[in-house]
């Protein structure tokens, strides 16, 4: 599952980023904001129109995203903890 | 001791992280602080002396991410931290200054500029929301684990700074050793933060409850409409007795001046030129102030990016980018910061159509134009619960919104563009504003308004009165001397192109100056007119004058021409610079004077056909 298709607080981990073309700047730039395998994300909001932007919370950060740009994000759900 | 063995500092580190804040504390100095990414976008310096004496020069930078740069105020970084930045020699020492409630993201940048082979200082900044947080951190493991020295410091508050000082003023910390090529720096900044550091939550309560609101698709743009608009409101409703007394004041010193004064030319250029001219234009303080504390509130609230997320697809419909926001808001101030912090914007194609959308957001010079035509012509009444002078004030605000999203759009389309555009924009922490630095705030803006009045408003005001004094009129004329003036016949001269859109020649007139300083305008229509009239009332203000002279289809005329307003040469200047040559300058140029002499034309021949019924 790509980060753009995870629902709204749904708790869940990074997997990894694609690069979509040879060295991807926005695909380098994601995994320098902190999107690295094992990080636990959540989308905490959606913009109003088209439900984009995103707000992703990564770390201890917020940040907008857009579609495209959580697209090349894929996550797996969290482990439900006990 | 001398200029030279000063020690060279550059504080680098990621936005928002209170580098601007920490260098105005070490050496007192204002630049512009507020929260959010992108504030700062050239490297600034400045200098202190420690207390053993040793200068120390401080250089501010851009917030980066990465050494990595995607923005030319990244670059900027980059570039300093590298020594190839043109004119500048590379700094002795890095402060790294990191936001102490955001380790996880700060610290990589940290151990990424570890591998520059520069001896650094690890700076915790914004310890006291750290503390507010529940965040513990262990400054002495911190230390032991990266190999640096690490100080705390809250910029925000009196000798904040003074950990950070002390370590300056010591021993030159040794060259740290970096992590060897190809290391997860994000797995050491993990190991870091398992050993030194204990966070209760990852995010602050308040501020996912705040967003909660402020981003709801339905609240949150309702929030912001109704925002927008009491601003407006406030502007009108709120300077209204600051102005009266201002208007009676330089009314008053017309007269008193004038009466103790001899008749001639001096009396003429004190009264008609500089009272009448600059009187015109001070009036307008109180609404700069009021319109600048609602900035500057929203600007270190942390409000801004969410207004920009709010608003992003909006602006992606239009050609241009979320991240676009922040510079066109800060053109609303003057377009000049604003088309500078279009430097944020990753994307050069979003860039430009920021940079050229930008004078269409109403800058602050044009408050003048705008609040003196409405105290003439729209009655002071309610409609409702609003009062019709602030909706129309509102009016041409978002005239000037809609022109520049409608221009961008048009740009998208001729430049038929598909590609993918990224946001990648940071939400801060939401803070209280302190209202101490809100006064500082407010009392730099009056101040550089001041001093443009007791400049460049000056030297025009006065150039104006010659060139509307001399040549003095031939014997036995009849009509007023502006008539026979030098500046008479230069509006005369253009009148006819201007005629169509009912602008007089007293108006055409008044263009002129406004190239350089569009309050100017404003002074300029008092000199005229005051120069004009043949009556013996000198001070009379300017807002009866007009209102009895003018129709109101001229007046409205004159606010759609202001509403794009293409004619102020240091904004043409500074596209120049940012955006790239002079064809730029010719398409800003060209398509704002098309958008003015256009919308005047139709708001003329309209308003004309309707009121004369
Ligand atoms: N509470 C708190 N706020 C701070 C501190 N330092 C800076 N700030 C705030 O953080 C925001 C960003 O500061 P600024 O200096 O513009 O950051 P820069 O982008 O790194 O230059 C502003 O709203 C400051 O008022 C601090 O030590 N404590
Ligand atoms: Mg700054």
């Amino acid at each position: 599952m790509t980060l753009s298709e995870l629902p709204r607080n749904i708790p869940a981990v990074v997997v990894g980023v694609q690069d979509v073309s040879a060295g991807d700047p926005i695909a380098v730039r994601l995994r320098e904001l902190g999107f690295v395998a094992g990080e636990p994300v959540r989308i905490t909001a959606h913009g109003p129109a088209g439900r984009e932007p995103l707000l992703v919370q990564i770390g201890y950060t917020r940040f907008a995203l857009r579609r495209a740009e959580a697209a090349r994000v894929s996550v797996k759900l969290a482990e439900a903890q006990a | 001791m001398s200029e030279s063995a000063a020690l060279r500092v550059a504080l680098v580190g990621n936005p928002n992280c209170g580098k601007t804040a920490l260098f105005n504390r070490l050496t007192g100095s204002r630049q512009k602080v507020a929260n959010y990414a992108g504030v700062t976008v050239e490297r600034k310096e400045g200098r202190f002396a420690a207390p053993s004496g040793r200068h120390i020069q401080v250089l501010d930078l851009p917030g980066a991410y990465s050494l990595a740069a995607t923005s030319p105020d990244e670059a900027v970084t980059r570039d300093v931290c590298l020594g190839q930045f043109e004119g500048e020699a590379r700094p002795d020492l890095l402060v790294c200054v990191v936001d102490a409630t955001n380790l996880r993201l700060h610290l990589r940048f940290v151990l990424e500029l570890q591998r520059l082979g520069l001896p650094m200082v690890l700076t915790l900044n914004m310890c006291d929301a750290a503390e507010r947080r529940g965040i513990r951190i262990d400054v002495a493991k911190l230390q032991a684990g990266l190999g640096i020295p690490v100080v705390q410091t809250v910029a925000v508050r009196r000798n904040g700074a003074e950990s950070l000082v002390q370590q300056l003023d010591s021993q030159m910390p040794l060259l740290p050793a970096p992590l060897p090529e190809g290391a997860d720096l994000h797995a050491e900044v993990s190991r870091l933060l398992l050993s030194a550091v204990s966070v209760p939550e990852r995010t602050a309560r308040v501020d996912d409850a705040i967003d909660r609101v402020v981003l709801h698709p339905v609240f949150g743009l309702a929030l912001l409409a109704v925002l927008m608009f009491m601003i407006f409101q406030a502007v009108f409703s709120w300077a209204a007795p600051l102005m009266d007394g201002i208007d009676v004041g330089a009314a008053w010193l017309g007269t008193a001046v004038g009466d103790a004064m001899p008749e001639g030319l001096l009396k003429s250029l004190i009264v008609d030129g500089i009272i009448a001219g600059l009187g015109g234009v001070i009036i307008f303080l109180p609404q700069i102030i009021i319109l600048f504390l609602f900035i500057l509130l929203l600007e270190e609230s942390g409000y801004l990016p969410r207004a920009a997320f709010l608003l992003d697809r909006l602006m992606v419909g239009a050609g241009l980018t979320g991240r676009s926001f922040i510079p066109l808001l800060s053109s609303f101030a003057c377009a000049i910061p604003g088309i500078m912090a279009a430097r944020t914007i990753q994307d050069p194609r979003d860039r430009l159509a920021t940079i050229l959308v930008a004078p269409l957001m109403t800058c602050s010079a044009r408050l003048p134009v705008y609040a003196l035509l409405i105290a003439a012509f729209i009655p002071q009444q309610s409609v409702g619960v609003f009062n019709l002078q602030g909706l129309v004030l509102f009016a041409l605000y978002a005239a000037g919104i809609l022109s520049a999203l409608l221009v961008a759009y048009v740009m998208k389309w001729t430049r038929r563009d598909h590609s993918e555009h990224s946001l990648l924009l940071e939400l801060p922490s939401y803070r209280l504003p302190n209202p101490a630095d809100i006064a500082i705030g407010l009392w730099e803006r009056a101040s550089i308004f001041l001093k443009r009045v007791g400049t460049i408003i000056l030297a025009l005001t006065i150039m104006l009165w010659f060139l509307s004094t001399f040549p003095a009129p031939p014997a036995g004329a009849t009509g007023a001397a502006i008539d026979y003036s030098l500046a008479g016949q230069i509006g005369k001269w253009m009148q006819p192109l201007f005629d169509p859109i009912g602008f007089n020649w007293q108006i055409c007139i008044a263009l002129i100056p406004g190239l350089a300083a569009r309050e100017v305008a404003v002074g300029a229509l008092a000199t005229v007119y005051a120069l004009s009239s043949t009556e013996d009332d000198p001070s009379g203000s300017l807002i009866p004058i007009i209102a009895d002279q003018w129709t109101l289809a001229t007046a409205l005329s004159l606010l759609a021409w202001y509403v794009y307003a293409p004619q102020c040469l240091a904004t043409l200047a500074t596209i120049r610079r940012e955006g790239g040559g002079w064809r730029t300058v010719a398409i800003a140029a060209g398509y704002l004077f098309g958008l003015a002499y256009l919308a005047s034309l139709i708001t003329y021949q309209v308003t004309l056909a309707l009121t004369a019924g």
